[in-house]
């Protein structure tokens, strides 16, 4: 191997694989091999870095440097810059948003976005090339599956995993140490270790960059799992419509194959592993495990109630253990540096860090990892850089369709299991989607009502028409239709759909109209008894009107795409309510300011 | 792979590759001077030899890394070395030949090669 004095690291995530960063890595080795630097300068190809807002990201070792939003036509200039003569293109350095700081002069870990992040399951996306298992074992990869093997028992393992506190990253939390040893107690000639990575909930990709980053972490994992419940083989349910995370984690395996990580006889013990993946077609429910294990096994991907649970009767009938992609990430630091050292990190109750995707009205939309514990306002605030175009921060939308809203009023709640479904939102798989003054609380709920009944299976009743039920009522509340009473109804349905569903996906659908209706009930109210969107959304409630600030300078009327504006030259316009589309074309283009939504 | 001590192997072998992407306070570094005055007075042929010296030794916590024109031109090329918690130290008119003691004597020995420096070239 040879020894090169600068590293040009570029990220090869999906969000800036999307924004370029492919033909970014080919014009970075050509450029490289014309100015003669081929034999100094490597390039590597990592994971997702987080900061996905400042896309294609590359990072310049050993200095550090923080190249953002990286276009083909700057690489010519950072290779003859940065490269041949060692001067920074300052123009591309990535600035803070809130300090307004470049990065010129510090190193990663200094930037505002990271510094207050503790990076355990990420802890190798975007430093390494995940298609190089070298790279990972120099980063102390497989180390805790050969600690496992040969220095502990099985038991130990589980007690090491119980001790530390690890609960599940999925949703649920349910403590991982506990599910091992449920299956571990299981007799059966076979078991299995799944991992799930049917990562649905819309705006959440943590499951997704930890696989694309770091395939080996969860390959790791699973062996040790495997080892510790007593099962020797491994499934992997992976989305189709995550090829970059499929096309590295079976290239993981193989390479973990070659190097007998995989196998027989691992490190020379009588333990024997191998790892299958199955992919999966993209249907929410799939990510409930008795769902996914259907699917694993060719059937329907419907859920099936429990009792009998996985780690009793699971995939094709033999006990089971599954866990989420992000609970993996941290089991092989766990066995290396210890339960004490993981429960040091985090709350008494929810120990280590958590993953989030940061989305919505956020200005560094991307990927965080957090001690468990810190205020919700820090991860908005400080790591998020707040809100864009100086807009009032409304709620933080947490759990996807299963969880629910928290109010600008509890922003300084900690962010942890119990405290969050304290206030009926819930941690879920860690996607935040941020709202702010402009977001509908009423249509919110609607949206995710609206993918919920998309993905209901229709196996249960609740579920199936109850939540289709809910649908309707929202919809209406939207267009203006709403009833006295539609907001009774609602929290008498989702009482209903939660106490009878057959499994999560049902259970947890009403969560985000209970939740807005908590916090905004007077947005509800103000949609039904007055007709109006207080946030000006709904379509159906708004009128576009003309004020007096208006010129009569005619913009607006040739403009409106439905010749809806009347007026004669140098007097006030009118719109004609009737014909108006609400499309918004007359407020961007009027230079006055003089038209506004009511 | 049949033991932790193969393991072991492969990670010692990547570990020196990519330690720059650590952070790594222990870290000694290597500037070389590396504007178009450098590169013309031959710094690179001086950057490629520190890069096989140290790699030959096997040495750990060593980054190379590169500066621009530091006002200087006539001594150049110019190396900085920087040993962790000390003042830099310069050389100047560095040529390949002289690459083998700086790393034997000032990276490995922690002396810095008081001849080649720019206080004795401007003595």
């Amino acid at each position: 191997m040879d020894l090169y004095r600068a590293h040009v690291l570029v990220c090869g995530g999906t969000g800036c694989t999307s924004s370029g960063s492919a033909k970014l890595i080919e014009r970075f080795e050509e450029q490289i091999a014309t100015n003669g630097l081929d034999k100094e300068v490597k390039v590597v190809r990592t994971g997702c870095f987080g900061l996905c807002e400042a896309g294609p990201v590359v990072i310049i070792y050993p200095e550090g440097t923080f190249y953002s939003r990286v276009k083909v036509e700057d690489v010519d200039e950072i290779v003859t810059e940065h490269l041949l003569k060692g001067r920074k293109v300052q123009h591309l350095v990535y600035v803070d948003h809130k300090t307004h700081e470049s990065s010129v002069q510090k190193s990663l870990n200094e930037i505002g976005f990271y510094k207050q992040q503790e990076r355990i399951a990420l802890r190798n996306c975007g430093v390494i090339d995940p298609e190089n298992i070298d790279e990972y074992i120099a980063f102390d990869g497989y180390q805790a599956l050969g600690k496992a093997l040969t220095e502990m028992t099985p038991e130990q393992v589980i007690d090491e995993i119980l001790k530390s506190g690890l609960r599940g990253r999925g949703g649920a939390g349910f403590p991982t140490g506990k599910k091992w040893q449920f299956a571990r107690a299981s007799q059966a000639e076979h078991k299995y270790f799944v991992c799930n990575a049917d990562e649905g909930d819309p705006g959440a990709f943590m499951d997704r960059s930890l696989l694309e980053g770091d395939p080996h972490a969860i390959i790791e994992a699973m062996a040790i799992g495997g080892y510790a419940i007593g099962a020797d083989e491994g499934w992997v349910y992976v989305r189709a419509e995550y090829p970059i995370a499929v096309k590295r984690l079976e290239k993981a395996i193989e390479q973990a194959r070659e190097y007998g990580l995989l196998g027989k006889n691992i490190f020379g013990t009588d333990f024997n592993f191998d790892i299958h993946i199955r992919l999966g077609a993209g249907a929410f429910v799939c990510g409930e495990e008795t769902a996914l294990m259907a699917s694993i096994e060719g059937k329907r991907g419907e859920p099936r109630p429990k009792p009998p649970f996985p780690a009793v009767r699971g995939l094709f009938d033999s006990p089971t253990n599954i866990n989420n992609v992000e609970t993996l990430g941290n089991v092989a630091q766990i066995i290396l540096k210890g339960a004490d050292w993981f429960r040091s990190i985090g709350t008494e109750k929810s120990t280590g860090t958590k993953v989030f995707a940061l989305g919505g009205k956020i200005n560094n939309t991307g990927l965080v990892e957090v001690p468990m514990g810190v205020p919700l306002r820090t991860i908005i605030e400080d790591i998020g850089g707040g809100i864009p175009n100086g807009k009032k921060f409304k709620a933080v939308q947490t759990g996807g369709p299963s969880g629910g809203c928290i109010p600008a009023s509890l922003l300084d709640i900690s962010v942890e299991y119990d405290t969050l479904t304290s206030v009926g939102a819930m941690m879920g798989s860690g996607g935040m989607i941020v709202l702010d003054e402009d977001n509908c609380m009423v249509d919110i709920a609607r949206f995710f009502l609206d993918f919920t009944v998309d993905e209901s299976c229709g196996k249960c009743t609740p579920c199936r028409i109850g939540t289709r039920r809910m649908l309707e009522i929202l919809e209406r509340i939207t267009e203006g239709k709403g009833e006295e009473g539609d907001i009774e109804k609602l929290e008498n349905l989702a009482e209903n759909i939660k106490n009878s569903a057959l499994c999560g996906l049902g259970q947890t659908a009403p969560n985000p109209v209970l939740s807005t209706i908590k916090f905004f009930r007077d947005e509800y109210e103000a949609h039904i008894r007055d007709k109006k969107c207080p946030a000006h959304h709904c379509q159906a409630m708004l009128n576009y009107v003309i004020t007096d600030k208006c010129r009569g300078c005619t913009l607006c009327a040739r403009k409106c795409p439905v010749s809806a504006i009347t007026g004669t030259v140098k007097e006030k316009h009118v719109i004609d309510t009737a014909k108006c589309i609400k499309c918004g074309q007359c407020i961007a283009n009027c230079k006055f300011g003089a038209i506004i939504k009511d | 792979m049949k033991s932790l001590a193969d393991l072991q192997a492969i990670r010692a072998k990547t570990l020196e590759n990519i330690n720059m992407r650590k952070e790594d306070e222990n870290a000694a570094r290597v500037v070389v001077g590396m504007a178009t005055c450098g590169i013309a007075a031959g710094a690179r042929p001086v950057m490629l030899k520190f890069l096989e010296e140290i790699k030959d030794r096997d040495l750990q916590h060593v980054t190379v890394s590169q500066t621009g024109c530091i006002g200087m031109c006539r001594l150049e090329p110019m190396v900085d070395i920087i040993l962790p918690g000390q003042e830099k130290v310069t050389y100047v008119k560095v040529k390949p030949d002289m690459v083998d003691r700086i790393v034997a004597e000032h990276l490995i020995g922690g002396t810095p090669v008081a001849e080649y420096t720019i206080g004795a070239a401007e003595a």
